[in-house]
Parts: structure tokens; sequence; C-alpha cells
């Protein structure tokens, strides 16, 4: 089974943000692998340990993602692959990240290609469904489990609290929710066997596109922190009144009741 | 410039949900004065039309066919794909759902356009269309533009007003009729768990129990409360791994997000990804014995204290409340 994973390497979004020259500030900051991603790259290797194959954890980004690869083949991935985008691309959104993927992908005869539901940062979610559709392969999204029996494969989907239970066929693409797995944390003997393993490195010129092919169709115009909520209100003296207090305060000052 | 923009309305148990009313309001800044068109895709679902107009659409686009029956993204692909075909939008605004956020991508990539996911403002700046959107798990905010194609946006439930309800309003119902075919991912089964009663994502108001309500029956002062007050019961992640409720009831990065007028988070700690999923909520209740609780920190009001005894004081001075309006 030829297994591909779509990695992301994600700020960590419980550190504290801050801004500076309207970005969000990434001085000192600690990266991570996408949460949802982690679970993508567990599942790529049961199913690999449980089906045979090879399991390769694609990322696009820059070298800093290199780390990230790294930690991905110590959990146990095959192989690694980064396409560097940092000399050719200023902007990119999410059009862009799925167009690069796709081409990578388009002639890899993927069998199975697993990502996370969403990005912990950017938080819009699309980049698996776009590259299935680029592909034009199926797709199920935040999905729970997964099961495949020879090319049929069963998934149960997420869907607000409620499951589906979904029957469709490989080649697919599936992006992972929080339950389908609990990621394994790399070994010592994994992160040496990952100093080893081919990471390599891309960039578009490698695949065949010009800026002009993946250039966004969207632009953030400015970044900013929420208004600074005034410091909330703790009730005080006897719980009773305390209560009353606060029933009062919903009713009359923040009129929500 | 005057557009022409496609809404989606999602059905749910047979009726339109909030959202896809909300995607009408959004769909009309974005017309700027053009024209707002619904879609509804389903089995049988052209009695709904009459709804969308009545709430803003101009007209509606039926699309009915036993296999849209169920939302697969392949069908509903399918079903969508064909009215931007014959209509031509400049615009498109789908719910920010789960069926929202399943398909909007396909339709993008398909399209090869842009999709500003998850929206929670809509403005019109100095002749750009302008969509504010919560990033990095609640803790800021972009603003971003469509540079290129169609403009298309998910919005997220509870954030944008929907236009004033006018039942005297009438407009165009039309049908489309399209063939849906190669349905690559089949429903076997759907296990309904999210309890009944008011949907957790669109209430006004939600009470939610984490880790410190300690059991499945400390679950019941939370209902109590949120029955006095028309609201929902929502979890921490804590609360549902700890099996005092069942997973549909989660909210954060994980779960549901809600932006509910009033959240009343009892025994929970405020962890980061929790408040992914409600920091938005106008107004935030914290009940919780830990003083240094970072739920405090987004809470407008707070009380330090057992919410075993806060909770039920607070059901009776509710129902004082409501007798006495
Ligand atoms: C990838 C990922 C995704 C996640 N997604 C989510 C998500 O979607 N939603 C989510 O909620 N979490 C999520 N989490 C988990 C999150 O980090 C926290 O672990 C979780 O929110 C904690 O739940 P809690 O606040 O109920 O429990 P705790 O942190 O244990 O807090 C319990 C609180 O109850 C208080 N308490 C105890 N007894 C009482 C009492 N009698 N009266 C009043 N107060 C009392 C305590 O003081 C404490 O503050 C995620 C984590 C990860 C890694």
């Amino acid at each position: 089974m030829n297994i591909f994973v779509l990695m992301k390497r994600t700020f960590d979004t419980e550190e504290k943000i801050s801004i500076s020259g309207g970005k969000i500030n990434e001085d000192g900051a600690e990266f991570i692998i996408n949460p949802y991603d982690e679970y993508a790259i567990e599942e790529a290797i049961q199913v690999r340990d449980a089906q045979g194959g090879e399991v390769t954890v694609i990322t696009v980004g820059s070298e800093e993602a290199e780390k990230q690869l790294r930690t991905a083949l110590a959990m146990g991935a095959d192989k690694a692959v980064l396409i560097n985008t940092e000399d050719d691309l200023e902007y990119s959104d999410q059009f862009t990240t799925a167009k690069i993927l796709a081409e990578y992908l388009k002639d890899k005869d993927a069998d199975l290609i697993i990502g996370g539901n969403v990005a912990i940062d950017g938080g819009s979610g699309q980049v698996g469904p776009r590259v299935a559709e680029l592909l034009n392969i199926p797709y199920v999204t935040t999905i729970t489990n997964l099961e495949i029996n020879g090319s049929t494969v069963t998934v149960v989907r997420d869907v607000e609290g409620d499951s589906e239970v979904i029957e469709t066929s490989l080649p697919l693409l599936v992006t992972a929710q929080q339950g389908l797995n609990e990621p394994r944390y790399p070994s010592l003997p994994g992160i040496m066997k990952a100093k080893k393993k081919p990471l390599d490195e891309l960039e578009l010129d490698d695949l065949d596109l010009e800026e002009d092919d993946v250039e966004a169709k969207t632009k953030t115009i400015e970044i900013y922190l929420p208004a600074q909520k005034q410091a909330g209100k703790v009730l005080e003296g006897e719980l009773a009144d305390q209560v009353k207090e606060l029933v009062s305060l919903l009713h009359n000052e923040a009129k929500v009741v | 410039m005057a557009r022409k923009v496609l809404v989606l309305g999602e059905v749910r148990d047979g009726q339109l949900r909030n959202v896809s009313y909300e995607a009408v309001g959004a769909a009309k800044t974005i017309a700027e004065g053009g024209e707002v068109v619904g879609v509804l895709l389903g089995a049988s679902v052209s009695s709904l039309a009459v709804e969308l107009i009545q709430n803003g659409a101009d007209r509606v686009v039926v699309v009915e066919n036993d296999k849209l029956a169920q939302y697969t993204s392949d069908g509903y692909a399918q079903g969508v794909l064909a009215v931007i075909e014959s209509e031509q939008p400049e615009g498109l605004v789908i719910g920010h759902t789960s069926l929202g956020k399943d398909l909007s991508p396909r339709i993008a990539g398909k399209l090869s356009s842009g999709l500003i996911s998850d929206v929670t403002s809509i403005e019109v700046e100095g002749g750009n269309i302008v969509f504010t959107r919560p990033i990095y798990s609640g803790k800021a905010f972009e603003k971003k533009i469509v540079t290129d194609g169609l403009i298309f946006a998910t919005v997220r439930p509870n954030n944008i007003a929907p236009l004033e309800k006018d039942e005297s309003r009438t407009g165009d119902v039309s049908t489309l009729s399209v063939d849906i075919k190669d349905l690559r991912t089949i429903i076997k089964e759907v296990v309904r768990k999210a309890t009944e009663g008011v949907d957790l994502s669109e209430a006004k108001v939600v009470v939610a129990g984490g880790r410190g309500v300690k059991s499945e029956d400390g679950f019941e002062p939370l209902k109590e409360l949120a029955q006095v007050l028309g609201g929902a019961v929502g979890a921490s992640r804590g609360a549902c791994d700890a099996e005092y409720c069942d997973y549909s009831l989660q909210i954060g990065q994980t779960g549901k997000v809600v932006t509910p007028d009033l959240y009343i988070a009892c025994g929970i700690s405020g962890a980061i990804q929790h408040l992914a999923g409600m920091s938005n909520s106008k107004v935030i209740v914290a009940i919780n014995k830990d003083p240094e609780a970072n739920i405090f920190n987004v809470a407008d009001y707070g009380i330090v204290g057992d919410l075993f005894e806060v909770v039920p004081m607070l059901t009776e001075e509710f129902k004082k409340l409501k007798v006495n309006a």
C-alpha cells in the first residue's frame, strides 16, 4: 500500500500570541506538527504495519519544516518530502498549497492519502478535499475510524457529534479527527533511524510549476488581536447574593436573558 | 458593484438550518444590491424555497433527486456545480457546518477558486468585500479579500445577522434537473447521538460542563438550568473523555464551535482547545472552584464556588425572573 500523509508545521496555539509588523510574531515561538496531522501520521503507520507498503510524509513550506518531518520519520514514516516554496512564493493560500500537493501526487499512484481535518493556525480545513478533487479521487473528512478490506474501505465520519458509517474504495483521501487513534511518541531508536531516512527537498521548478500557476486567489489584508476583554467581574460576598447579582447583571447589564 | 450571489440552503430534519438564513444575510452584503439566489438540494425540498425567499433570497433554484436525499460530497458537488454552471454567479455562500466544511473546498478545488472559510463578519470597505475570520484557535483574527474569481465564503453559525423575515415577500422558484451519478462514498448507517432539542451550534444559551461535573448524573443540574433558559447543554473534552456525556456535546477545536449570547462554563478549566470553541460567545459566565482557573480570564462574570451549589441556585433565580417577567 502506497500511503501519503499531508503534514503542516504549525505554531503551537497554546503559546501566547503577539503581532509585530502586521504579522503573528514567530520569534522564539514553539512549532509543532499540527495535532490533527499527528493522528494522520499515526494512522498511516498503523495501516502500513497491517497491510505492508510505505508511508511518505509531505509538507509544503520552508526549510524549517525539516524538523517536523524528521519527527514524523522518527514516529515511523519511511520517507519525507519537503516542497520548499520559500524562495518562490511570497504569499500563498489553500488554493496554492493544494495545487502544489496535487501536482506532486498526481503520478505517485497513491492508494491512501491522509491529512488532518484542520490546521490549528489557519483553521480553514480546505487542503484535504481540494487535493482529492484535483486528483479526482473520493474523500471522507473528519474520520474517527478506518478499516481497509482489499479495495473496500469502511470509515466512520464524525458529523457534528453524530457518526456516519461510510463505504468507499481505494484510492482514497481521508482527514483525521480527534479520536482516530493515539499518536505515538517517537522512540529513541526511532529518532536515531530517522536521521538516515530519506528526506527529499523539491521546489516548484521540480514540479514544472510556475509561480503564476499557484498564485493565491485570496489575500490577508490585516491580522489583529481581539480587543482586550475588560477584566471579567468575579463576584464576591455570600454565595446566595452572588447568584442574585449574577442573574441581575445578565438581565439588566448584559441583557442576554 | 452589483453581484449575483448563490446561497446553499442546508436542510436538516426537513427544515432549513438557521445558519442558512445567516448565509442569506452574508450573501446580501456581498451582492451589493445584486441578486441573492437560494439553492436547495435534496429528494423533496421545494416546499422550503418559500422560507428562503421570506428570509431574503430573491429567488430559488431547486435540484431534486433521490440521490440527494442524504448528503454526500459527490452528489452535492454535482448539484451545486450544475447550478453554478447555469447561473454563473459572482459569489457563493455556504454555512460553515459539517456539510459546508466537507463540500466547499471540493467546489473551490473544482472551480480553481479561492475560498474564505469560517467567516464571522463581512463588510464592504473601499470597493472590496472584506471577510473577518478567527485564526490561531481564536486568539487572533484576520481580514481577507478574494483577489481572483468567485467570491466564495463559508460562514460560522450564529455570527452574521439574518435579514428580517417578511412573509409577504415572493420570488421565483425554478427547478434544475441534474443527473447525479457515480457516488463514490455510500452512507451505510447514521448513528445519531446528538441530543434532541436545541441545536448546540445554533443555541442562544449554552450551559457547558467539564470534568468538574464529576459524573453523568452531575450533568442533571446543568440540564435543568439549560431548560429554564431555553438553551442547550455542552461539554468540554475532559467531560467527554471521562464518559460523563457523549462526544456529540463536545465544544472546542475538535468539537463544535458555538457563539451563543450566553455561555455558562461549569467546572471547566479553560484550556485553549476549549476556548477555541466558545471564546467568541457574547457573554461568558464561569463557575469554578479554582479562582486561578484560566476560564476566568475569558469570562465576563465569574463565581468562585462549587458548581453543585451554584448551578441549582442559579436555576431557581432564573425561574423567579421568568415568573416576574
Ligand atoms: C488536539 C487536541 C484537541 C483538543 N480539543 C478539545 C476540544 O475540542 N474541546 C475541549 O474542551 N478540549 C479539547 N482538548 C483538551 C483540552 O486540552 C483539555 O484537556 C480539556 O478541555 C480539559 O477539560 P476540563 O476543563 O473539563 O477538565 P480540567 O482541565 O480537568 O478542569 C476541570 C475544572 O473543574 C473545576 N472543578 C472541579 N470540581 C468542581 C466543582 N465541584 N465546582 C466547580 N468547579 C470544579 C476544576 O477547578 C478545574 O478547573 C484538546 C486537546 C488536544 C491535544
